[in-house]
């Protein structure tokens, strides 16, 4: 648990979630959702959760992205909001 | 418009409610606080007795994966049936079954974009690569499930990197020749197969005369010498069908999902 | 204002943050339009319980929830060369973060996956039927049908 490392990575998990909920483009969002996703791997290896950080990284960083990725290519790629 | 006024006043309330709440909050990483110690005059958290009685109990020095197999073994169970009832559900409304297209016979009119390595060689760098890092991305993951007692890993990351091999097949060259080296077929049953093993080893205990679960009865069975043992080695074997289950639902859901339920053609 | 932050604030900075991470993802569930946006801040909805979660069992000044295998290794074999038996293996719980949230978490994880899968699933329903993955769009679809019958 360090402090410092802890507030960082929190506010940047802010922006990303902002970010990948405002932007127009549902590609862009899937990827700084990916993103997201490892934020919050790196915030459980932090918090010392080593087993979620590892669950989080295959999951929320690799597997979840690429369904959503294949939902987008497979409907649409713009989104009105 | 409205819908946002409305979503903007909700969400205020309710994280006005929330926020009020975690001022009640114990401090963030206080060790004394309820959930790691237990009320005050109470009875203590249980987390205490799995930290202090986990390595006696169990000889497996990773916590997480002991309770997650062992103490808490019901809920991996049913969250395991829970992510098969999600890949089931996923075949039911997706997947389209049509005679031609029947798992083993060759699609007649290969669809416009599947792009196999022969055909585009844009791809053939990536294919290559992609099929170079597979098996040492599942000799990996291999490892995590195998040696989850020891360090961070289990079945469940196991069988989700086992999946994501899968994937990374499917992605980069494409999903018609990896179906061919994991049909359908196999990975449904894989499937079955791995909720099967964990609930035998749930089933086991119950010849003996004991719990539902209760690895320790085991000890005879799996010659081990001790019930500790037994508990260790039984993790293992759980672990083992929850990662199997959780590969093939992983791999499922993409194939379906990516092809609209077709099965052939793909991103 | 100051002594708010530092009574409020600053020793629940990490809940703080949890909630506005939680809100957004709700604001965005009711508010947005598509539906993969709104999937996407069910996922963020979720991952911030997760945080709330796995917060609760943080332990200043402790390390991972694996235990010194080695350390523990031995300690064992001298206590059974002194013939005391299957004696407690002394371990300070305040030395290990708190294993029972890591647990319970690790499969909502996994099983949050399957779930979004099944909602992209529906997504693609929604829109081989209906041509679009906007809501207002859809619903009026659906009011077109139901004027028609």
């Amino acid at each position: 648990m360090i402090v410092t490392f802890d507030i960082i990575i929190l506010v940047f998990l802010v922006i990303a979630a902002i970010i990948s909920l405002s932007v127009k483009d549902l590609l862009a969002a899937a990827m700084v959702f990916g993103i997201y996703g490892f934020l919050i791997c790196l915030l459980w290896a932090e918090m010392g959760a080593v087993d979620v950080a590892f669950t989080e990284a295959t999951v929320g960083a690799g597997v979840s992205t690429v369904l959503i990725v294949a939902t987008i290519l497979n409907t649409r790629r713009k989104s009105t909001d | 418009m409205k819908a946002k006024i409305f979503a903007s006043i909700a969400v205020a309330i309710t994280g006005a409610v929330l926020l009020y709440a975690v001022s009640d909050f114990p401090r963030f990483g206080d060790p004394r606080s309820p959930a790691n110690a237990g009320v005050e005059g109470g009875s203590p958290s249980a987390s205490l007795y799995y930290i202090e009685n986990t390595y006696r109990d169990t000889k497996v020095p990773n916590l997480v994966t002991a309770i997650l197999a062992d103490y808490r073994g019901y809920d991996t169970m049913f969250e395991t049936v829970v992510i098969l009832t999600a890949g089931m559900s996923i075949f039911a409304i997706l997947r389209v079954l049509r005679r031609d297209d029947a798992p083993g016979a060759p699609a007649s009119a290969p669809d416009s974009s599947d792009h196999s390595i022969d055909g585009d060689h844009h791809r053939i760098i990536v294919a290559t690569t992609c099929r170079i890092a597979a098996p040492l991305i599942q000799i990996f993951a291999l490892y995590v499930v195998a040696h989850g007692h020891h360090s961070p890993g289990g079945g469940f990351q196991g069988g989700v990197m086992l999946g994501a091999s899968f994937i990374l097949l499917a992605l980069s060259g494409s999903l018609r020749d990896t179906l061919v080296r994991f049909s359908e077929q196999q990975y449904l049953r894989l499937a079955f197969i791995g909720i099967l093993i964990y609930a035998g080893f749930g089933f086991l205990p119950l010849w003996v005369g004991r719990n539902f679960l209760d690895y320790g009865a085991l000890s005879g069975l799996l010659m081990t010498s001790g019930e500790e043992m037994a508990r260790s080695h039984s993790m293992l074997g759980v672990e083992i069908g929850v990662a199997m289950t959780v590969m093939s639902i992983m791999f499922a859901i993409f194939a379906n999902l990516s092809t609209r339920g077709r099965l052939h053609g793909g991103l | 204002m100051q002594s708010f932050f530092q009574e409020a604030v600053i020793p629940h900075f990490n809940f703080w943050i949890y909630v506005i991470i939680m809100m957004v993802g709700l604001w965005s569930v009711i508010a947005k339009n598509n539906l993969i946006k709104k999937l996407i801040g069910l996922s963020i909805f979720q991952t911030a319980i997760l945080l709330l979660y796995v917060s609760l069992g943080v332990k200043e000044g402790a390390t991972i929830p694996v235990l010194d295998h080695h350390a523990l290794i031995e300690s064992s074999h001298s206590e059974s060369s002194e013939g005391s038996g299957k004696k407690a293996i002394a371990i300070n719980p305040d030395h290990y973060a708190n294993p029972l949230p890591h647990v319970l978490m690790l499969t909502a994880i996994v099983v949050g996956v399957a779930t979004l899968g099944v909602a992209l699933a529906l997504t693609q329903m929604i829109y081989k039927d209906f041509g679009t993955i906007e809501e207002d769009e859809v619903l009026k679809k659906i009011k077109a049908l139901h004027d028609d019958v």
